[in-house]
């Protein structure tokens, strides 16, 4: 055992601490797409604002952290709306892609309203969270208290989707869209209350990320080609191939950031993309098309 | 208690039902027969608002369906059993019946529902956390059936119920629709299968090309040529 | 009479800079045509429903690859830039034949392009000791300043008149494949896949073709785009923000039509231009937002852009950017 090897557990455990944010992101992702049939490209720029948000509730006004979490949360949520509500539900009977490059509009718009709003500079939130020291491994606390939050989330959202009449119905509009009429559903107050839900999931994916990442306008470009290609290596819909793909990603990051520049794990995760793209084109647990 | 009059209806450029007029009395159990193609599944989506009629009226006690919105016309009391089932395929027998029951009027009285579901179907209480893709489908009817008990319905849709079942069980399910009639239930019955769905309703239509082409009582058309004339040609 | 226009406008474009000396506006020329190309280029595997969101990704490597080359090999562009195409028709193929052959397409396949357009410019970040990072990328002056060898020009006009002939050359291979049987083949692809496979089309090898000459032509605007500016960055020639650049001025101007991207490079320009003009730094993202904003109303009140719906107004063929059918 030498310190090499300390440095990969390192590497594997921020992997896993990484991966359970990711995973909650492609939650949200899968949620929209599984529901409404969209993919929302501007979803990072949702969690972007998010950041933003965080960033001015508690450095710059100095709200509690926890309540401008809640803010941040509730309010990327009512913005998942307004998107469905003016870009999204005006085009459901077009075309896929058209569907897609209007949510690229509101992408583009999204990082350009934050470039005038609050300029180029890096923002940091300024909490400073202590490092642990964890058998020789450094653990910062933010990555745990992320990993811990994302997972308590995504329990939340299973226990929402599993046990109440509304999760229930988000379910089955996924499976059978047409004859939810028959079970008195209305759909388009499930998309809203899905969009709702995913524009939830950003904000608090984007309280998890403040804590250890400066937020700028162009901070989606960083991990929201990541939370794609997720989900679409487990299956666009499909929630536990999206999680399982997640911790891959993020492992696949982690361990490229180990011996290089962090830049070259996302690379290595892209070539590892394209790998799988060749052995297993339906997504590593492929259950839809 | 159900009325349709003058119904057209149709998908895009194609009409499939043309001037289509019938009545469902309370109590009832009515079909309607007619060849592959004749529209019946139309008639079916008409009425319960999965497709809207382009001309004509419908009336449920009173009530004007085609001015109702599509997703509230469960809450009016009609329940649609489709074409083919279509369960929710990735969801269990109990999930699929909760969804059944998803109007408000029916979650109060959810727990007393699926206990009358279950005493319907005892098949569907075994394999309740059974996933409804994975059933044969003799049961996947039963499934169907039962999750649109569920809302508590005055008025039954069934369509086709028969596709696809191997005869005995095409029995046993018809025989389950006369217990479900005994409770009270007004049904209206899509078929194929003259024989079988003949026996269990009092009246029936016979619905050809768009058209209703003749009606009476069961008895009538068992004995009369007008079915062999709409299916055969003949 | 109709069929003199063409020439006649070809004639007095090749005539502008000898007659209208003055800089800025040939410079402004040159840009339009430049991202003219570059968008034309998009437009011709676009207009058969293959929506990359990666573009600014092969832009990027013609640009790099080619300045590299020459920067630390002394490689000449005349030898540099066939280089970059291919490059960047490897990286094509890489990336396109698995998604081809197994039927990704749609918008998983836009998904995997918008990938794509985000590695390669985080591989040139990642790269910073070689390619500057996100400070950006100078190739080195040659001599005066003017040189065939190096492809660098201090004149604008020369500039202006290679621009317009690559950008002709681009009209032209968009007429050439919108005249050829892999339109065709294409076209059927796009409707309906497996029917098409059945009628005997090579589905994957067509769409890789298109894909590859679609990649290789982009990497050229940007390797001249490179060339011309004597500057290049990873968010001024790839990325994601170039990627839908280009998606959006081909929506604006219309994706069917040969001239549709051109008009929507000189709408795009000119209101950045405008907007840099009247705002100064204070413009910076508003050409974007607007942008944002109008590609937004432009999907969903006309898909066909705005030379498309023109010509259609005229013509009365039907709606051109498919309505799936059923809404959710």
């Amino acid at each position: 055992m030498g310190i090499l090897d300390i440095f990969l557990l390192e590497a594997l455990l921020n992997g896993i601490l990484l991966g359970g944010v990711l995973a909650l992101l492609s939650l949200g992702l899968n949620l929209i797409f599984g529901v409404i049939d969209v993919v929302w490209i501007c979803y990072a720029e949702l969690i972007m604002l998010g950041m933003y948000g965080m960033y001015f509730l508690y450095t710059v006004y100095g709200a509690p952290i926890v309540l401008a979490g809640l803010v941040c949360l509730v309010g990327v949520g009512i913005l998942g709306v307004i998107l469905h509500l003016l870009v999204i539900a005006p085009l459901l009977g077009a075309a896929p892609i058209n569907q897609l490059l209007a949510t690229g509009g509101v992408l583009f718009f999204l990082q350009s309203a934050a470039t005038i709003m609050f300029g180029i500079e890096f923002r940091n939130l300024g909490l400073r969270l202590p490092i642990l020291k964890l058998s020789g491994m450094f653990i910062s606390y933010s990555r745990l208290l992320a990993f811990a939050t994302a997972l308590v989330g995504m329990v939340l959202v299973y226990l929402f989707l599993t046990r109440t009449y509304t999760g229930a119905a988000i379910r089955a509009i996924a499976q059978d869209r047409q004859i939810m009429v028959l079970m008195g559903v209305d759909s388009r107050r499930i998309y809203v209350i899905t969009s709702a839900l995913g524009g939830a999931l950003a904000g608090l994916a984007a309280c998890l990320l403040v804590l250890q990442y400066d937020v700028h306008p162009f901070v989606g470009l960083s991990f929201g080609p990541i939370i794609f290609l997720i989900c679409v290596l487990g299956g666009l819909g499909n929630f536990v191939g999206g999680f399982v793909a997640a911790f891959v990603f993020a492992e696949i990051i982690a361990l490229g950031g180990l011996y290089l520049d962090l830049e070259w794990g996302y690379v290595f995760a892209f070539a590892f993309f394209i790998v799988m793209m060749f052995i297993r084109p339906q997504g590593l647990m492929a259950k839809r098309s | 208690m159900l009325e349709l009059k003058s119904v057209r209806a149709g998908y895009g450029g194609f009409q499939a039902l043309f001037d289509v007029s019938l009545e469902v009395r309370r109590g009832e159990a009515v079909g309607v027969i007619g060849p592959n193609g004749a529209g019946k599944t139309t008639l079916m989506r008409v009425i319960s608002g999965l497709i809207r009629p382009s001309a004509g009226s419908i009336m449920l006690e009173g009530i004007d369906l085609v001015a109702t919105p599509a997703h509230r016309i469960v809450e009016r009391g009609i329940a649609h059993v489709p074409e083919n089932r279509r369960l929710f395929p990735r969801m269990s027998v109990e999930d699929n019946l909760k969804m059944g029951g998803f109007v408000p009027a029916a979650r109060s009285k959810f727990p007393e529902r699926l206990r009358v579901v279950y005493e319907l179907f005892p098949r569907l209480r075994e394999r309740r956390h059974q996933l409804a893709g994975t059933m044969s489908g003799g049961e996947q009817q039963m499934c169907a059936i039962g999750r649109a008990l569920m809302s508590d319905p005055e008025l039954l849709l069934l369509d086709e119920p028969s596709a696809g079942l191997a005869p005995v069980i095409v029995q046993h399910l018809f025989e389950l629709v006369k217990q479900i009639r005994a409770g009270g239930l007004t049904v209206l019955i899509v078929e194929q299968n003259v024989q079988q769905v003949l026996r269990v309703v009092d009246r029936a239509y016979v619905l050809k090309a768009g058209s209703l082409r003749a009606s009476g009582s069961a008895r009538e058309l068992l004995g009369s040529d007008t079915i062999r004339e709409a299916y055969l040609g003949v | 009479m109709t069929r003199a226009w063409p020439w006649l406008i070809g004639a007095a474009l090749v005539v502008l800079p000898f007659v209208y000396r003055s800089p800025y506006p040939l410079h402004i020329m040159v840009i339009i045509l430049i991202w003219s190309f570059a968008y034309t280029s998009w437009s011709v595997m676009g207009r058969f429903g293959l929506v990359s969101l990666g573009h600014g990704g092969f832009m990027g490597v013609g640009a790099y690859v080619t300045a590299l080359l020459w920067n630390h090999g002394g490689v000449s562009p005349w030898l540099g830039i066939p280089l970059a195409l291919l490059a960047s028709g490897l990286l094509a193929v890489l990336v396109a034949y698995p998604c081809f052959r197994f039927r990704i397409t749609g918008h998983y396949f836009a998904l995997v392009t918008l990938a794509l357009s985000g590695i390669v410019l985080q591989v040139i970040t990642a790269t910073r000791d070689f390619t500057g990072g996100s400070l950006g990328y100078t190739p080195e002056r040659y001599q005066g300043g003017s040189s065939l060898f190096a492809l660098q020009f201090s004149d604008k006009t020369t500039w202006y008149l290679i621009a317009l002939a690559v950008w002709a050359g681009g009209l032209y291979v968009w007429h050439l494949v919108d005249r050829s049987m892999m339109r065709y083949a294409l076209e059927a692809i796009s409707e309906d896949e497996d029917a098409a496979a059945a009628a005997g089309v090579h589905v994957t090898a067509e769409k890789l073709k298109i894909t590859v000459v679609s990649a290789m032509m982009t990497a050229l605007a940007g390797a001249l785009y490179g060339q011309y500016q004597m500057f290049i960055s990873p968010d001024t020639v790839s990325g994601i923000s170039i990627s839908l650049q280009m998606v959006f001025a081909v929506v604006v101007g219309g994706v069917y039509v040969s001239l549709g991207p051109t008009v929507g490079a000189v709408i795009t320009i000119l209101l950045a231009e405008v907007l840099r003009i009247s705002f100064g730094t204070r413009a910076v993202g508003w050409d974007n937002l607007v942008y944002g904003i109008l590609l937004v109303l432009f999907i969903i009140f006309l898909p066909q852009g705005i030379l498309g719906s023109l010509l259609d107004l005229g013509r009365r063929r039907a709606p051109a950017l498919p309505r799936a059918a059923g809404s959710g």
